[in-house]
């Protein structure tokens, strides 16, 4: 399992595109009267200047999956998105939305967007908003369906410039509703938001999902892609470096933290059984990826070591382990 | 891949009614900007309380063998007219782009020429409102100094006469950053507004600025106004064709400025 994760994180480029092809073969095996995708990415290119932000990036979107492209700032998960809604252009590559380019109508009225809007305009009503924009669709969505869904009934009166930062993200997502859309794409849905109404937001998105939406939202919160999403895709510099579910993300990277009180020498833990990291503290911590064998190493070193405490792989670990590569050189 | 589309398609769709979506969109521009007391202060503001010092200071003098009162009337419906497309439409463009609105709507199906015609409406609408209120001020200063009819073909130059002004204001809208919208909009609408002699008649300044402002569309399009009042002035037909031109170029500009920033997006 260990090399295994090695080999993930070492051989992202040619990884990215092999690993897709099967996890788009596991889908359309778990449902195989839905197997063509929603949506279709094939090796997508776009260059800002110098900076590549999407790196030969490939991916499917299947009916009723919830998918979360995780990554750093700046890791080009906004940019596959406004591709995807055919607001940019790529460079190279193919992108499609239900077997046709984004850029045509059809395509729009089946899809939904939440994107990350500063201010919209404040001296309209909330439900003067999801009324303009529920008369874009030949079959909208009633609205007050779309206000409960989004909670924002006993609020629907308000201008929207009074809303508070959460009530407003909870005012796009509603937008991104009004058409009763197939895909649903979600910016960074929660920024914002307090735990109440994250939560509220997943269980929403979990139900649209059971009823064959899906959905692909960005997150840089790690718990958010651990709670909601069925499928993960990893994203690093433009390029997908790990793609599975939060369970299979976390087995690739066997990762145990072992802290404890100890006098020996920081180079000496470096060279003890599966060690990648060392960080001194008030306790020592150590990343590794053999804990057992570390263990017996350790203990017969310091007859007064203390505080010993060890831990599986959190999510968290497993992403920072799967990002913190340097990335391959742009071509 | 067509197969695939229609294999997905779960009910029929067909396209909204065109009517209702401009109608909706239309509609909720003149709430927005009706419910947004900076803007109607200023563009309505301005315009009425230059009138009135202006218009009562010279409550029965004549220029040009009419009431003074009149003659400013021309010139402050079309200052009006312009602070109404250039506020309305260019600063409203430049925070809808900025701030990621101007791109949800994008992403959505709404038709790209509702959110423009819109605008170009709720200008329009506004500059409407702001001669009427204009006319009727007028006539409680000086007594009844316009007729229905002038008044019907001087709110049919001002609603014609927003439209090369909407066009400016779609230009800046592109270009602005919405911080500074206001200040460059009023660097360049105060000047305009001077220059084309809608503050005072343009025989008042001097020579130099004169020749100035006979290049000018604030300057055609208060002379369209002056004509529509019975003023002796430029051709009607030559002043609608400079602003057809003024149209037409700014908006072949607004298209390249568009695209270029498409193609960097």
């Amino acid at each position: 399992m260990a090399a295994q994760a090695i080999e993930v994180t070492a051989a992202k480029p040619r990884h990215g595109t092999a690993s897709v092809g099967a996890a788009g073969a596991s889908a359309s095996s778990l449902n195989p009267a839905t197997a063509e995708p929603v949506a279709t990415v094939r090796n997508l290119v776009k260059q800002y200047g110098k900076h590549r932000a999407l790196d030969n990036v490939s991916f499917e979107l299947h009916r009723g999956e919830i998918v979360a492209l995780l990554g750093p700032n700046g890791a080009g998960k906004t940019t596959a998105i406004r591709t995807l809604l055919g607001l940019t252009r790529q460079d190279a590559g193919e992108a499609l939305l239900f077997g046709k380019s984004p850029r045509e109508r059809e395509g729009r009225l089946r899809t939904g967007a939440m994107l990350q809007v500063g201010r919209m305009p404040e001296s309209l009503k909330v439900c003067e908003h999801i009324d303009l924009f529920r008369s874009y669709f030949p079959t909208p969505l009633p609205a007050a369906e779309v206000l409960a869904i989004a909670g924002l009934t006993e609020i629907a009166g308000k201008l929207f410039g009074q809303l508070s930062g959460g009530q407003k993200q909870r005012m796009l997502f509603a937008l991104a509703l009004c058409g009763d859309p197939d895909l649903l794409f979600l910016d960074e849905p929660t920024l914002g938001m307090d735990i109440e109404a994250r939560r509220a937001l997943w269980d929403q998105v979990r139900m649209l999902a059971e009823r064959g939406k899906t959905i692909l939202l960005t997150t840089h919160y790690l718990p958010e892609a651990e709670a909601l999403a069925t499928r993960v895709l990893v994203l690093q510099a433009g390029r997908i470096v790990a793609e599975g579910t939060p369970a299979e993300l976390k087995g690739r990277v066997q990762m145990s933290t072992v802290r404890c009180r100890t006098s020996i020498a920081e180079a000496v833990l470096r060279g003890l059984p599966g060690v990648t990291e060392v960080t001194a503290g008030e306790r020592v911590t150590l990343l590794t990826t053999e804990p057992e064998a570390l263990l017996r190493a350790l203990l017969p070193l310091d007859a007064q070591l203390s505080g010993l405490e060890v831990t599986g792989t959190a999510f968290e670990d497993a992403f920072l382990a799967l990002t913190s590569q340097p990335a391959a050189p742009a071509l | 891949m067509a197969t695939t589309a229609d294999a997905l398609v779960t009910m029929p769709r067909t396209t909204p009614s065109l009517t209702r979506v401009y109608g909706k969109e239309i509609r909720y521009e003149l709430t927005k900007l009706a419910r947004n007391r900076a803007f109607t202060l200023s563009t309505t503001g301005f315009p009425v309380i230059f009138y009135l010092m202006f218009a009562s200071m010279n409550a029965h003098s004549e220029f040009h063998g009419q009431l003074y009162s009149r003659y400013l009337l021309a010139g402050y419906a079309c200052f009006g007219a312009m602070g109404s497309a250039l506020f309305g439409i260019g600063a409203g463009l430049a925070h809808e782009r900025s701030h990621g609105w101007l791109e949800l709507k994008r992403a959505s199906p709404m038709p790209a020429g509702a959110y423009l015609l819109a605008k170009l409406v709720a200008s329009m609408c506004f500059a409407v409102a702001i001669t009427l209120l204009l006319a009727s001020l007028g006539t409680m200063i000086s007594g009844h100094i316009i007729s229905l009819f002038e008044l019907g073909k001087l709110l049919l130059v001002v609603v014609g006469g927003v439209i090369p002004f909407a066009s400016l204001g779609l230009l800046l809208g592109l270009l602005m950053a919405p911080n500074a919208a206001p200040g460059i909009i009023n660097l360049i609408y105060l000047p305009l507004s001077f220059c084309g002699g809608l503050w005072l008649p343009v025989e008042m300044l001097p020579s130099w600025l004169q020749h100035v402002s006979h290049v000018l569309p604030s300057y055609y399009f208060s002379r369209l106004a002056l004509g529509s009042l019975g003023y002796n002035t430029v051709s009607a037909m030559l002043s609608w064709s400079v602003l057809a031109g003024y149209t037409l170029a700014l908006l072949a500009l607004c298209a390249y400025v568009f695209h270029r920033s498409e193609s960097r997006a």
